[in-house]
């Protein structure tokens, strides 16, 4: 345990995993075949690869790390209709710094931006907001993507720009939403999860209510889970103690911050600015319905599908990259031939090598006893 | 991405859609739209931690709670990066 004593609480860590173990142990079935528990949330992957959490825990769960990583569902197409975008005159495209490296089938947007294109790295929609104020003669563009966490920030500010009647400001929104995605999870042939750890800032918003579904319908137990390696160790356990006892219940370990109702007021702006759309496309995951946004009639004037006709087509990943299959979990990162070779964090080919909430970069940063082991 | 920081309300702007922020000294202007609207009193948030994300206070947060997050970024190596984006960010304030 070479890891705990660097736990907020090392003490509290300790007796976490012992039980853990204990119930672990008390399920036959998890001595044939370990249970499978994915983390939906890419924070969720930081963590337990900074914590070495996976090492500490008993052989009867295997972490599963799921497509909550914004950056790593990314389809290459999208990132050629950023540049699209960028390329055309009288253009500031500006993106969160998470999608700056994500390849496209040609380059990524920090290759166009050293091409010349005037692209820029915002903290903030609102800063994105403040570059339209400041140059009315250029058409700004801000990429939306996230889940629910960032969805009511990119409709708060189409509000603001509303508002101020601002005419050069267009969001390019691929805003995605977790609860279609868990549900295409969840019907993929040869499902084995067992059990999840739900999102902890996605649920700040959405509430528990969302995920009600997977109880009832499927049958799997889901705890809405904090960041603090401890906060991970606990809903482990609940998650545990819910398959020990037979039960399949939403339960919320992350309470002082997740409302059972979400956040109303952020879930209006949301309804007030997007409407579901029919289809969108997913890295690994193929195209899944209902599980993006699309900006609403009365937003239409902010709306750069509209104002720059984007092409929207579809790029396969190089045929030998196994990001998709990484995603569903039906992989592990070393079992893909590029892996640490031809992609690494410096040089991604890869989607999931990009961001360090990607499953294939946290391995190569943290988990080199693993490939070693694998190799 | 999704980590967000917190940070103390201590000002809502004449706009009633957004305030100042102070995180770690630095004061910054972000959207209250999540956590307040224009027609309550400012001093019902005024003096009040949020979890700030992106440049918006996605949710009240009780000081202990925040002083923990803090810890937990910090910790795991986070918080070095979002303080540097928010603090760098065009909207700060002085």
């Amino acid at each position: 345990m070479k890891y705990v004593d660097e736990f907020r609480d090392p003490e509290l860590a300790k007796q976490i995993l012992k039980r853990l173990h204990e119930v672990i142990a008390s399920i036959p079935r998890a001595a044939e075949r370990p249970l499978q528990i994915m983390e939906v949330c890419g924070g969720h992957t930081h963590s337990i690869f900074r914590y070495g959490l996976e090492g500490l825990l008993p052989e009867g769960i295997e972490m599963v790390h799921g497509p909550g990583c914004p950056v790593c569902v990314l389809p290459m197409g999208r990132v050629d209709d950023c540049i699209a975008i960028a390329e055309q005159p009288d253009v500031i495209f500006t993106t969160f710094g998470d999608a700056m490296r994500v390849p496209g089938s040609k380059k990524s947007l920090q290759q166009a931006s050293a091409e010349g294109c005037d692209i820029r790295m915002v903290y903030s929609p609102m800063d994105a907001l403040d570059i339209a104020r400041k140059h009315p003669d250029k058409r700004v563009v801000f990429f939306g993507l996230g889940f629910e966490t960032t969805m009511p920030a990119t409709a708060l500010t189409l509000m603001q720009a509303k508002r101020e009647n601002l005419r050069n400001f267009f969001l390019f929104c691929n805003h995605i939403t977790i609860i279609p995605t868990m549900k295409a999870i969840l019907d993929e042939p040869g499902m084995s999860i067992d059990g999840f750890l739900g999102p902890g800032h996605v649920s700040m918003v959405i509430g528990r209510q969302p995920y009600e579904f997977i109880a009832s319908e499927y049958d799997r137990p889901l705890v809405i889970a904090g960041f603090e390696p401890l906060d991970i160790l606990q809903s482990l356990l609940m998650v545990a103690e819910q398959l020990r006892d037979g039960r399949a219940e939403v339960e919320n370990q992350y309470a002082r911050i997740v409302p059972d109702k979400g956040n109303l007021q952020a879930m209006n702006a949301v309804n007030t600015v997007f409407e579901v759309r029919d289809f969108f496309e997913w890295r690994g995951l193929g195209s899944i319905a209902e599980s993006g946004v699309q900006i609403r009639n009365e937003y239409a004037d902010f709306d750069a599908e509209r104002a720059f006709s984007v092409a929207t087509l579809k790029v396969e990943d190089p045929k030998s990259c196994e990001c998709g299959e990484v995603l569903k979990g039906s992989l592990k990162p070393w079992d893909c031939a590029l892996f640490g070779k031809s992609c690494t964090p410096e040089t991604p080919v890869g989607a999931l090598m990009v961001s360090t909430e990607g499953a294939c970069a946290a391995y190569y940063s943290y988990g080199k006893i693993d490939v070693q082991r694998a190799g | 991405m999704c980590l967000g920081i917190p940070g103390q309300i201590v000002a809502v702007n004449e706009d009633g859609h957004t305030g100042l922020v102070s995180i770690l000294g630095v004061k910054r202007t972000v959207n209250l739209g999540c956590v307040y609207t224009p027609d309550q009193p400012p001093s019902d948030v005024i003096g009040s931690w949020a979890l700030i994300h992106v440049g918006f206070a996605m949710s009240l947060v009780d000081e202990e709670e925040a002083s923990r997050t803090l810890e937990i970024l910090s910790e795991i190596g986070e918080l070095q990066e979002e303080f540097a984006a928010f603090s760098q960010s065009g909207s700060t304030a002085q």
